[in-house]
């Protein structure tokens, strides 16, 4: 006992002295552990709030496109939005190409829109880029907007028949998702 | 018990007295609203802070009964709000009193928020209280835009969409935040659990900011219509029974008209568009916020730069906070300012500008109009404020609170 009380007392003396003893290392090992710590229970519950793996896990869709008349589009819901296929018509195709070289704020040719040889079919996000509106224009008769494709009523924004933004807030063309032409008209998204 | 003058109470029930030993809070209340120096010449527009937390309070009883029969997915959630209405006892009540209280929360909170910008109210020593007023506005709108997304209507969902999509106007990482805001790829079941679970824990963290709030101002003394601080006890009135009295009318009539609208015009404040169940693949033609965002909504829309307009919109609340420093005038009170009265009614008038601009579509004539008000609301906070403090010559104040109240009645 007496000699481990002198011990402790020992140390306490070189504790006050300036040199960096061992009682320092252990409050900064201390400190830095708990810091860790904390920092590693944080990341978890923060990660909690990203997308599950089930909602990730989102197989892809398949649809045929039989029966979808030159001028008509459709919609399908792909990854809980909303996906438009347009079978554009030869004017739309036309006007499309010529804009090319028009003051597009996010330049990008209608051939990169589109497969090669399909440039008939237009797949892309319904999903306004500006706030995520869904634009109209889906419909024969619908309002299309300045440039004949589709129109965001939200705030404002004009697509043309490529789906390139023209005027309004939208910073960017409408997204065109991964897609590909199966056997006998089928087309799969994802 | 009606001094103003705070020696410790004498308690007559011993039990009181009792706890009041070991843990003092009679004192505490007596000191803070019993005898608490009140300046004697408060106007009807100083009963709106106690309104403002009158409502809070209302906003959470009637949410938690609300919340046990409300269920937070997006197949049962329309369905759920519809059994209130339909079903549950009286939940229609409880329901039309939860929907119509936000609004007239916010109608308390804006109107409390005008007279701190007439009489001065940010200004040293003040500023603390101010900018803790402004952080509850911001809880507010997000408790808001969180509950209003609950029922699971078309507008809920569009809201809440266009909302959320905000977030990725922010270069590189943006898009990277909306997918972590929903948990998903859209606004879905995961963005509606969350958004309950949010939109019934905020309201508590505001009554936290709201007792900081009461007690900075506490420290400081509340302001009043002349602006200059009380002498002495001959310019204050003991808080209890005067204010009490006085704040309970104003919180009667304010009241009354509420319930006019709860029973009368349920409807009034909202859209019926809420009343179509949510669906992902059609926006409504026309969407809105609900009234309390719509002049954020038109400072938004103003701008045509995606980036910009989420920026002007989130500096339209900015500039409030830094309010304190920008008006560089010594006088608090617009009475003794002759320039300063006339600019803060057109400020007035140019939310309400933008209000209507935010409420109609962006076409027209809407587009100028609301650009132009965008650029007066920074103008008056950036350019007039401090300009104008310096070059206005104010009115001769009066001496003390006492003598202006007294020569009034005098006469
Ligand atoms: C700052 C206070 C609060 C504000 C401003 C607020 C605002 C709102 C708003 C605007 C709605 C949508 C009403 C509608 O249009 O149908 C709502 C719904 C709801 N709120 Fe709150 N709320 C507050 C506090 C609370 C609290 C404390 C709870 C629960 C503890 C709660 C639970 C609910 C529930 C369950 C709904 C969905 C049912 C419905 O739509 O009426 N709220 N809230
Ligand atoms: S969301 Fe389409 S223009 Fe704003």
């Amino acid at each position: 006992m007496a000699t481990s009380n002198k011990t402790a007392s020992l140390g306490g003396h070189a504790g006050h002295g300036d040199a960096v003893t061992r009682r320092d290392f252990l409050y900064v090992a201390t400190a830095a552990t708990g810091a860790v710590g904390a920092a590693a229970a944080t990341w978890p519950l923060i990660n909690n709030l990203n997308p599950a793996a089930d909602t990730l896990a989102l197989a892809s869709i398949e649809l045929s496109l039989k029966g979808i008349e030159v001028g008509q589009s459709i919609t399908v819901k792909w990854r809980g939005k909303p996906v438009f296929v347009r079978r554009r018509s030869p004017e739309e195709i036309a006007k499309a190409q010529a804009d090319d070289k028009a003051a597009l704020p996010d330049p990008e040719t209608d051939a990169k829109r589109v497969k090669k040889d399909k440039a008939e079919w237009l797949v892309l996000i319904g999903v306004c880029t500006h706030l995520g509106c869904v634009p109209s224009g889906q419909q024969v008769g619908s309002e299309r907007g300045e440039f004949g494709g589709w129109f965001c009523p939200c705030h404002g924004s004009h697509y043309d028949t490529s789906g390139r933004i023209r005027k309004g807030p939208a910073p960017k063309n409408l997204e065109v998702p991964d897609y590909s032409f199966l056997d006998g008209d089928v087309l799969k998204i994802g | 018990m009606a001094s103003t003058q705070g020696g410790p109470p004498a308690f007559n029930n011993a039990v009181v007295r009792w706890i009041d030993k070991r843990l003092p809070i009679f004192t505490f209340m007596h000191h803070e609203y019993g005898v608490f120096p009140t300046p004697r010449n408060f106007n009807y527009w100083w009963s709106f802070g106690g309104i403002a937390m009158v409502m809070l309070i209302i906003m959470i009883v009637t949410g938690i009964v609300l919340a046990m029969n409300y269920t937070p997915h997006i197949d049962f959630a329309h369905d759920s709000v519809q059994r209130i209405h339909r079903d549950v006892n009286h939940g229609w009540l409880v329901q039309y009193l939860h929907m119509n209280g936000a609004s007239f929360f916010f109608i308390a909170v804006f109107i409390h928020i005008f007279r701190g910008l007439y009489y001065g109210s940010y200004k040293n020593p003040r500023e603390l209280l101010w900018i803790l007023g402004v952080t509850i506005l911001l809880l507010m709108m997000a408790t808001a835009f969180m509950g209003y997304v609950l029922p699971w209507g078309q507008m809920s969902f569009w809201g809440a969409t266009v909302i959320t999509n905000l977030f990725s106007a922010i270069p590189v990482i943006g898009p990277d935040i909306v997918t972590f805001l929903w948990g998903g790829f859209s606004v879905d079941n995961p963005t509606l659990n969350r958004f309950f679970s949010l939109h019934f824990v905020l309201p508590f963290v505001i009554v936290g900011v709201v007792v900081l709030h009461v007690a900075a101002m506490h420290v400081a003394g509340s302001n009043n219509p002349l602006g200059i601080d009380p002498k002495g006890p001959q310019d204050t009135l003991p808080f209890s029974p005067y204010y009490v009295t006085k704040d309970g009318f104003s919180l009667l009539a304010f009241l009354t008209i509420f319930a006019i609208f709860v029973f009368f015009a349920p409807d009034f404040f909202g859209e019926p568009d809420n009343y179509i169940k949510a669906n992902p693949l059609v926006t409504p033609p026309h969407i809105v916020p609900e009234w309390y965002f719509l002049p954020f909504y038109a400072i938004l829309r103003a701008v045509p730069d995606k980036l910009g307009g989420v920026l002007a919109m989130f500096g339209a609340i900015a500039v409030l906070y830094i309010l304190p420093w920008l008006d560089t005038a010594r006088v608090r009170s617009a009475r003794f300012r002759p320039i300063y009265k006339w600019f803060f009614w057109v400020l007035v008038l140019d939310c309400f500008i933008l209000g209507y601009c935010g409420a109609n579509p962006p076409e027209g004539y809407f587009v100028p109009l609301s650009q132009v008000a965008t650029l007066y609301y920074f103008f008056h906070f950036l350019i007039l404020l401090p300009v104008l403090g310096k070059l206005e010559r104010p009115l001769p104040l009066p001496n003390s609170i006492a003598e202006s109240v007294l020569k009034k009645s005098a006469i």
